[in-house]
């Protein structure tokens, strides 16, 4: 069902008449539209946004973790569109061990990169990523530094004992 | 690999040479690693590798109050700072429903433009170095040296100027500014001229950059290019134009285009781009409104220093806003400007207190630089040197 703050968006109307499952939620705040879409629908929902409203263009791929709520992760996608000269921002909450989503490669190849950030960097596993691993740390890191419950220092070292 | 051949006989199967170039490779500007499979001089595959930079920015980001992002901002692009750090300020600006006063506006306008300027004279002058043309280097750092001066002048510092704020500039302008800049300004496009004579109709650099590189629009679109490249590929699109910000829409100025979509056509962007920020500069110069450098909100802004020594109040707000911060209304905001490479955005994410709950930075580089396995495959291997220069990415922004 679509919030009544979004009754008045084109986009959000127009999704809700092409499938009323996908849009679970949203707001429109500080001049920017943010949709939360059902999980298992995000693959279809970007193919629709793309081909039939000109979101030809993914700005990124990225994750908030809201630990410890459940589900814990927020995988935000921006996309963009250069024809109507707007953006809209995509939510999905996702959650578990490991948090799974399926993967938008198909949709934009850009999508390969952030993925592979967000995985790396939160631990949320993308189905069917065409080379899911980590990109930014080495290979062998243990733990997802962006998650909220892994410390600033890492787990090497402990700050606790020392004084002054 | 196969048997070496013994009497002399050709052999059957095509020979392929893996080639790894970099991490520690010149050209490459920074720690990028590529992997080459090479048939011949011929690219038949190509991969790279990133994370060499890897500094935990958004991480630190979430363990700083907003006013003290502003320096990690500086770190990520460092060829471009002041377009991260105004990138950031809106951001957390637009939380925060703070107005800022015109004059810090068209200030945060006039530097953003000479960052633009700066960093395109180092991505000329080392795109040319890498190609052979050495003389363009040494142009080129002559003038990135006086901007560096000017950035000095207004901030103290050369490269991490840190300069703007939330809520406006860091430090009122150094007295006498006009006339530094207005003299800088004013002699840049016959020093544009000079990079000119040395390239544009240059043999040997048409030779090395026409017709390499090649890369149709559509491919670069969904694959995430932004900035000067999609612009040499007839793309007018600037997101300065589409979405003014920081009153950029008071400003004249045109979107250079190209439509060849190699590495001739991004250098002809650029060159033109540089034409262009000196006539945003020259008018924000001429134009300057006068006024406040920042805004007025005592919850946010540092007080001046006099009224801190007078009034128990703003002691007060000085006092709260060095030790805890100033909270931030819960929400979100993506914030994206044209920086120099491209579109640059920052997505954060506040929980209603004093530090970001997330930052985000989306760096032009990172899109940039996923496309270049598709440039460089089916080209020589002396031209990746060219392409790789054309992308015109920094590795701190990619690996941030």
């Amino acid at each position: 069902m679509l919030p009544d703050a979004l009754k008045e968006s084109p986009l959000a109307a127009a999704l809700e008449t092409w499938n009323p499952s996908v849009v679970a939620g949203g707001k429109f705040d500080r001049g920017e539209l943010t949709l939360e879409i059902a999980r298992e629908k995000i693959v279809e929902t970007c193919q629709y946004l793309k081909q039939e409203q000109q979101f030809i263009r993914l700005s990124g791929i990225t994750a908030v973790d809201w630990y410890p709520e459940e589900p814990r992760f927020e995988v935000v996608y921006h996309l963009h569109s250069l024809e109507r000269n707007q953006r809209v921002r995509l939510k999905c909450r996702v959650g578990g061990d490991p948090a799974e989503i399926d993967s938008v490669t198909g949709v934009w190849r850009s999508a390969d990169w952030y993925e592979r950030e967000v995985f790396d960097m939160f631990g949320v596993v993308f189905r069917n990523h065409p080379e899911l691993r980590r990109i930014l740390m080495p290979d062998n890191w243990e733990g997802h530094p962006l998650r909220k419950d892994y410390p600033v220092h890492g787990y090497k070292y402990s700050y606790k004992d020392s004084t002054g | 690999m196969s048997e070496p051949a013994i009497n002399g006989e050709p052999q059957a199967a095509p020979r392929r040479l893996a080639l790894n170039m970099g991490p520690q490779h010149p050209s490459t500007h920074g720690v990028l690693r590529l992997m080459l499979e090479l048939d011949g001089e011929t690219i038949v595959k190509a991969s790279s590798e990133i994370g060499y930079l890897h500094t935990g920015i958004e991480k630190q980001c979430e363990e700083k109050t907003y006013q003290q992002a502003v320096t990690l901002t500086d770190r990520i692009d460092y060829l471009a700072p002041l377009s991260n750090n105004l990138c950031y300020c809106l951001a957390v600006e637009r939380l925060l429903g703070l107005e800022i006063p015109p004059f810090a506006q068209w200030m945060r306008v006039l530097l953003t433009e000479m960052t633009r300027l700066n960093s395109h004279l180092v991505w000329l002058g080392s795109h040319a170095l890498d190609i052979g043309a050495m003389t363009v280097f040494l142009y080129c750092f002559r003038e990135r040296e006086d901007i560096l001066r000017i950035f000095e002048m207004f901030s103290g510092q050369r490269m991490m100027t840190s300069y703007f704020r939330i809520g406006g500039l860091a430090l009122e302008p150094p007295r006498g500014w006009q006339a530094v800049v207005k003299r800088f300004i004013e002699a840049f496009p016959s020093h544009v001229d000079e990079y000119e004579d040395l390239l544009t109709n240059n043999p040997i650099w048409m030779r090395r950059t026409k017709g390499v590189g090649r890369i149709s629009l559509e491919d670069m679109l969904d694959l995430g290019v932004t900035g000067p490249m999609l612009r040499a590929a007839g793309l007018k699109w600037d997101t300065r134009k589409a979405e003014p910000y920081s009153s950029y829409e008071q400003f004249d100025y045109e979107i250079p285009t190209r439509r060849e979509s190699d590495v001739y056509a991004r250098y002809q962007v650029r060159i033109e781009e540089m034409r262009q920020s000196t006539r945003i500069v020259t008018q924000a110069l001429e134009g300057m409104p006068a006024g406040p450098w920042k805004a007025d909100a005592p919850k946010v802004v540092l007080p001046d220093r006099e009224k801190m020594k007078t009034q128990m109040e703003a002691l007060i707000h000085h006092f709260k806003i060095v030790t805890e911060g100033f909270g931030v209304p819960a929400g979100e905001v993506y914030q994206v400007i044209e920086s120099p490479r491209g579109e640059l955005g920052y997505y954060v994410v506040s929980d209603g207190t004093a530090r970001p709950h997330r930052v985000h930075i989306h760096g032009p580089s990172f899109g940039n630089l996923q496309a270049l396995p598709k440039m460089i495959e089916g080209q020589i291997l002396a031209d990746v040197v060219s392409t790789l220069g054309s992308v015109d990415f920094v590795l701190g922004d990619v690996d941030r």
